[in-house]
Order: structure tokens, then sequence, then C-alpha cells
């Protein structure tokens, strides 16, 4: 395997990634990741990357005003 | 009604109005995971606040379909997109005019070049050259269509089958707006990279 380019193998990457592939494919995915240093490479940066959007973008809390908007919804308590 | 009859529905509508109470308490428990994801799905915060609000008040009218024990979250979830949907929020955008000629390997390499060619850079360090501004825009600018799968998928942790339900389309069209959103994405970023070197 080339280990400058492997184009193939980018989308096999991402549902592997996904956990979208069966246990076969699974076994072969992981098999071409020990012996394609290229892909090993970039595997370990698309993890790091979904985990680091995953980390800005759900960083923003909601507001303490929405906070008490929200409870203030609430119906059960009068109920009681 | 007899008393010992009149004592049963008190005792029902007691436990029914308990059942409740904890029902609403566990999703307020929620609320700010819930926001992560509304926060995306919607054009700007205040509109993501909107549909937190919205989106409670609907599930708590509805509190007897949610099954105890299952997952709350993505219930709520569901509730939250549905309405979304239903707004009819969907600004037209205008088509994607950039080709999709990058592979999904572009933005390590465009990152790796920033790093002076380094491939044995630190991918963390490599990754703090987008900046949170950079990632929250380029998100915010991708078609609806697309942005809801990948909101739905990579931060609200769906599976594609469920993302395929709460979005009422084929699993294969979920599949392939989510691998066109994260191209689009990573894109965007790439070339983020360019205005900033």
């Amino acid at each position: 395997m080339s280990e400058s380019s492997c184009n193939m193998c980018e989308r096999l990457l991402q549902l592997y990634l996904d956990g979208a592939l069966n246990e076969i494919e699974a076994r072969a995915a992981e098999a071409h990741l020990d012996e394609c240093g290229y892909c090993r490479q970039h595997y370990r940066f698309e993890r790091a990357y979904r985990e680091y959007l995953r980390k800005t973008l759900t960083s923003e809390r909601m507001s303490s005003e929405l906070k008490t908007k929200l409870a203030a919804l609430k119906t059960g308590a009068g109920s009681l | 009604m007899s008393e010992q009859a009149s004592d049963a529905t008190g005792r029902g509508l007691a436990e029914q109005a308990r059942g409740r109470v904890r029902f609403e308490e566990e999703a307020l428990d929620y609320a700010d995971q819930v926001f992560q994801v509304a926060r995306h799905l919607a054009d700007s915060k205040e509109e993501a606040e909107e549909l937190m609000q919205e989106a409670y008040a609907r599930a708590f009218r509805s509190w007897r379909s949610y099954t105890p024990g299952t997952n709350m979250r993505a219930w709520l979830l569901r509730i939250l997109t549905n309405i979304n949907i239903d707004r009819g929020r969907r600004k037209q955008r205008r088509p994607v005019e950039r080709p999709l000629e990058e592979g999904d390997y572009a933005l390590y390499d465009r990152l790796e070049a920033a790093a002076g060619g380094d491939s044995n850079a630190d991918q963390e360090r490599l990754l703090h050259r987008l900046s949170q501004t950079n990632i929250v825009d380029a998100l915010a600018e991708l078609p609806h269509d697309f942005r809801d799968v990948l909101v739905l998928i990579d931060l609200g942790e769906f599976s594609y089958q469920e993302a395929s339900q709460i979005l009422a389309i084929p699993i294969g069209t979920v599949m392939s707006r989510l691998h066109r959103a994260r191209r689009l994405l990573r894109q965007s970023l790439a070339g983020s990279l360019e205005g900033a070197e």
C-alpha cells in the first residue's frame, strides 16, 4: 500500500469510526490500518478531529434565563 | 362512587402527579445536553432558545408518551428536531458552489502543511489551528439538510438508523448527506486556514 495516498479506504474509515461496519468489514478495516501507515495516521487524526469538533461545538452553555424559563414550563408540581 | 373506589382514584391521581413531577425534573436535567444540539440545529443562539422552550413545552404536555427507562435525551431531541422541521424555518440557502473535489484527508494535509510539513506533529496542536469561531461558522453555513444529519449523528450521537427515523428520510440518504456534510465542513475549515495564513 502506498504511504502517500490511499483514497480507496477514505470512506471506509468514516464508516469504521461511525461503528457502521459489520464484524467482517471492521476486521478487514483493522487489518488494513495495521499495515497502512498512511491510513493509520489519518485514522488517528480523524479520531482527534471528531473529538475536537464535538468538544468545541458543545462548549456553549445554556443561559440561566433559559433554565428559568424551562423550569417555569413545568406543570406537574401544581397538580400535586 | 363508593368511599373505597374514591380512595383508589385519589391514590391513582396522586401517583400520576408524582410520576409527572419526576418526568419533568428528569427532562430538565437533560436540558444542557439538549441545548448543545439545539444550538447547532438552529441558526442562532436566540433561535435555539426559542426552540428549546417550544420543545420543552411540548414534552411536558405529552409526557405520557415517554416510556420510563428509555433514552430520555433521545426522546427530547426527537421532539426538538421535529419542531425545528415543522417550524418551516428552512431558509433557502444558495446551492454549494464549490465543487467537492477534495477528499476526506484534505483538511489533515492542509493542517500538516501549515505546520511546516511535519507529519509527526502533535494532532491536538494541529487541530488548535482551527478556532472555535471558524468551526461554529463553518457548521452554520452548511445547508440545513446536511447540517441536521451531521448535528444529530456527530453531536447528538444518534445512529444512522435513528437519524433516519427522526428526519423521516431513507438511511442511504442519511449516509450520503452525512458524507457530504463532513466533507463540506472540512473544506470550509481548510479554507479558513488559508485565510488565516
